[in-house]
């Protein structure tokens, strides 16, 4: 059984901001798969649950006036995954949400869940009061390390994020549409979530109170191709050990312009300007290739247990990248 | 438990109106609002309530083409209320944390997890069960083509594979094998029977045509 929470399901947008505003403690239940697995294993408390599910205006996958797409923060990832016009212009995110956990999750779960989920390390998900949960230490740090983070912990907190969405639209230059107490505003993907040295105890800049809305992708770039690879140890139902994110634009067989973000790898969806700098200006050969497989791993910072992840890297992007070169 | 189910009266203890579990549900409340009964906008600043921690909602709740209307608390999920509330067992409780698919459900004809499920968040939709693939007495296509190919071992994972297939098969009619793997690989089977689950679903695609 659940622990008792408030509930409401209002109809309009307006109504869900205010009784967030009113809540000691509110959350807001979307698709609710994190949530309610997070609300039984005690992770955080909730003693108010808002339900957006009933805002018809924050469903649907629609082209935006200027070419680019409006994905609504209820659009299940089944129907990112599925919709012909992420599928054609997109690929890398589409690509990115068929790989989400499994199909009644990716049924369930939300654009907008799978950019505010919780993390899976297991000493956050476990009986461990950890940094993030307001405690004194990351266990990760000198515990079972696994699944945890080469780049970006900054000696805090060493999960990876689990999002396989959310490095494809950082890496696709989305933007995340957010309504809250003091109106609209919008966020950079790639600058939506929160990187353990700024804050701790929250994985993205969403501020009390606040909802995601929607995302918006621009109209992709003259010789877009995007993509997304994703290792993991089961083909079902797990979170990437590594993967990467491409969104290149491409003149003939040279990378005019791209950016690069790596998952299973941070806190963040990581963006790898080390391999965008090996790629950018070149053709994707056999040299380039094996330049940028070594460059994605440069910085890293391995823990006792996960040292594979160097080769995996390396791996995932050296194959990734003679894939995307071949269209 | 605090509350019975079953209860045939509102055990809120008058804390919320019945205007109150109306206006808070979201079927209802589009309901009254499209009859202009309560078109007219309250004073307060939320048009939709809050139900009270603790307290029970009055919902319908649509299984196997059947309304049912039942008194839930807003933490029930539909898993609960299913086995619970409408003594439904053939769906099944496993992980109860949408690890396993035991417990899956058809929502408008997708498959979904039942424990991650509120129950709260199901009204307005046609949820369908095992019990709901019954034609009469005799087993669905479905449900044959796994008795027929020995699709189960112990038979706990075996509803929620059933309903699995049965939501592939509305969507796909004609699964390639992949399509079949992929679409499978939300239920687990510890029995690993899933050579025979993977022929059942062939089998029973070819039964539905």
């Amino acid at each position: 059984m659940l622990p008792n929470f408030a509930y409401s399901r209002p109809r309009k947008l307006t109504d869900a901001v205010a009784h967030l505003a009113d809540a000691k403690n509110g959350r807001v239940h979307a698709g609710g798969t994190d949530l309610i697995g997070c609300l039984r294993d005690g992770i955080f408390k909730a003693d108010t649950l808002v339900s957006i599910s009933g805002l018809t205006d924050l469903h649907g996958i629609e082209e935006t006036g200027d070419g680019g797409l409006r994905i609504g923060a209820l659009a299940t990832i089944t129907q990112v995954a599925d919709h012909p016009l992420v599928k054609e212009r997109y690929a890398g995110l589409a690509q990115g949400a068929s790989e989400v956990a499994s199909p009644q999750l990716r049924n369930q779960g939300t654009i907008g869940g799978n950019l505010c989920q919780k993390p899976r390390c297991w000493y956050y998900r476990g009986e461990f009061h950890c940094l993030r949960k307001g405690g004194g230490a990351c266990f990760a740090a000198e515990g079972d390390n696994t699944f945890h983070c080469l780049f970006g912990s900054d000696d805090v907190c060493h999960i990876t994020h689990p999002s396989d969405t959310a490095p494809n639209l950082a890496a696709l230059n989305a933007t995340v549409h957010i309504t809250g107490p003091e109106g609209k505003r919008t966020v950079a993907a790639d600058a939506f979530h929160m990187p353990p040295s700024v804050d701790v105890q929250a994985e993205t800049v969403l501020r009390p109170g606040e909802i995601v809305t929607a995302v918006t992708l621009p109209p992709p770039p003259k010789g877009l191709r995007s993509s997304y690879r994703k290792v993991r140890a089961r083909r079902s139902w797990d979170f990437a050990l590594a993967g990467v994110a491409l969104a290149l634009q491409f003149d003939g067989d040279t990378v005019r312009n791209g950016r690069v973000f790596l998952s299973g790898a941070a806190p963040v969806p990581w963006r790898s300007q080390p391999v965008e700098k090996a790629i950018i200006g070149k053709k994707l050969d056999d040299a380039t290739i094996k330049k940028a497989a070594k460059a994605s791993v440069e910085g890293a910072m391995p823990l006792a247990k996960n040292g594979y992840k160097i080769g995996l890297f390396q791996g995932a992007v050296a194959e990734e990248l003679t894939k995307i070169a071949a269209g | 438990m605090k509350h019975d189910p079953k209860a045939s009266h509102c055990q809120c203890g008058g804390k919320i109106s019945r205007r109150g579990f109306i206006t808070a549900l979201g079927v209802g409340a589009a309901g009254v609002a499209a009859s202009g009964a309560m078109t007219a906008r309250t004073a307060t600043a939320k048009e939709t309530p809050m139900i009270p921690s603790g307290e029970t909602a009055r919902i319908d709740l649509t299984v196997n083409d059947r309304t049912h209307t039942l008194l839930v608390e807003p933490r029930w999920t539909l898993l609960h209320v299913l086995r619970e509330s409408l003594g439904m067992t053939g769906t099944k409780a496993g992980c109860e944390r949408g690890e396993c698919g035991a417990c899956t459900v058809l929502i408008d004809d997708i498959p979904r997890y039942a424990c991650l499920t509120l129950a709260v968040e199901a009204q307005g939709r046609r949820i369908v069960t095992l019990e709901g693939l019954m034609e009469g007495e005799k087993l669905g296509p479905v449900q044959e083509a796994f008795l027929e190919e020995d699709a189960f071992q112990c038979g706990y994972c075996t509803p929620g594979q059933i309903v699995a297939a049965e939501g592939l098969l509305r969507a796909d009619p004609n699964p390639s094998s992949e399509t079949i793997t992929r679409a499978m690989s939300g239920n687990l089977c510890r029995c690993g029977t899933y050579p025979h689950i993977h022929n059942a679903i062939q089998s029973a695609a070819g039964k539905r045509r």
